[in-house]
């Protein structure tokens, strides 16, 4: 039987976050910056994130790392479906993914599902 | 295009990556926050590709019956095939014994208090297993529709169970799990005349209005009724990827993972 009793670990968001926080001190590093001044993501409504949870583990998350202080942006994404029935482009709702044209099932996410880190601000003096 | 050696920069945002203005520095990224997951979890899926098994994801909401269907289609498929489970749970090792009262394999992975099992955590539990003498391995990950959804754990295949004791309008209230599924059962269908709330017709039209393709097939592992489809699929998708891997070097990934559409990095014009 394999444990694994890491504190913190219990919302997905928190793990998220101390990934997040892994890779902008790691950036941070390579620029040689002194601290994070703030940390820009671009979440999905199909990502499976709760961006409010996100906001709230945060200034936990980084607390005694290199972007203690810092400010984190979210920036919502759209959520939008291509149709390979009808070739329409249409916006969506996360349970709703059909085409708003023709109604089709078959369609694909075009952008919605991103859990993207986007830019990082630093302090370099 | 990787992120190491700068290649990533382009004449576009070079002043937007590396000048300093005032003592700070914008930095642009563009790269997917799970991405250290997903690194870990490509290397898994070359594990299982390189020893030729199929490896499959159950997910479901605790009780949804995961277990049960595993001890049933070890019971179908035991001479045919050589089977491994990976039990994830919050505690206990109770699960771990089922599967080896069966004569299969079985690792446990208690997480504590995680609400889904990552790619690290099974990687670890690769080196439980003699990997080259399975056929098929499954991951049935914490019983969970929302967390486990999000963390690719190298599985060829997603499989989600939706319980006829739930709700059938579950795949409307869980899109980003429902999504995932490469298959969708419908579990404990013995229960069906009685739970006479639950539409089957319905629970499959809100998994179409997720534009899922996934095959639906209602079972009873219990009762032992329609396992054949189920059975069916398995043997298919390990036809295929055995067909696919290691001699081609392609492999298949299961549906709706982010990363698939999202490159780690790209360049920021």
């Amino acid at each position: 039987m394999t444990k694994f009793l890491l504190p913190g670990r219990e919302v997905h968001e928190f793990s998220l976050c101390e990934a997040l926080i892994a890779e902008v001190e790691q950036i941070a590093l390579k620029n040689g910056a002194l601290r994070v001044q703030s940390v820009k993501v671009r979440i999905g409504p199909l990502s499976g994130v709760e961006t409010q949870l996100l906001q709230h583990a945060y200034p936990f998350a980084t607390a005694g790392t290199l972007a203690d202080g810092s400010t984190l942006e979210i920036e919502p994404a759209l959520l939008r479906v291509h149709c390979e029935v009808c070739d329409f482009e249409s916006k969506a709702e996360p349970n709703l993914l059909s085409c708003r044209a023709c109604g089709s099932h078959l369609t694909k996410v075009v952008c919605g599902d991103e859990l993207m880190l986007m830019r990082v601000e630093l302090f370099t003096t | 295009m990787c992120d190491t050696c700068g290649c990533n920069i382009t004449p576009g945002n070079r002043e937007l990556a590396y000048k300093p203005v005032n003592g700070h520095t914008a930095v642009s990224v563009l790269k997917n926050l799970l991405a250290g997951n997903d690194d870990q979890a490509k290397h898994n899926r070359q594990h299982f590709d390189s020893h030729g098994l199929l490896a499959i994801n159950l997910m479901s909401s605790p009780g949804a019956g995961k277990t049960a269907l595993l001890e049933a289609t070890i019971d179908a498929l035991r001479d045919q095939y050589r089977i491994g489970v990976i039990e994830g749970d919050l505690e206990t090792e109770n699960d771990a014994e089922r599967i080896r009262a069966k004569g299969v394999p079985a690792h446990q992975i208690t997480t504590g208090s995680a609400c889904h099992l990552d790619a690290h955590m099974v990687h670890d539990a690769l080196h439980e297993f003699p990997l080259k003498e399975l056929d098929i391995l499954f991951i049935e990950n914490v019983g969970n529709l929302v967390c486990p959804a999000s963390f690719d754990l190298g599985q060829h295949r997603n499989v989600v169970l939706l319980s006829a004791a739930e709700g059938d309008d579950k795949p409307a209230k869980y899109p980003v799990m429902f999504r995932a599924a490469d298959l969708v059962l419908l579990t404990k269908s013995d229960l069906l005349p009685v739970l006479d709330d639950f539409d089957p017709v319905r629970a499959e039209s809100y998994l179409r209005n997720l534009a899922s393709r996934a095959p639906f097939i209602s079972l009873s592992s219990r009762k032992n009724l329609n396992l054949q489809g189920w059975l069916k699929w398995l043997r298919l998708e390990l036809t295929q990827q055995r067909e696919q891997s290691p001699s081609s070097g392609r492999t298949t990934q299961s549906r709706g993972q982010p990363n698939d559409a999202y490159p780690d990095t790209q360049a920021h014009g």
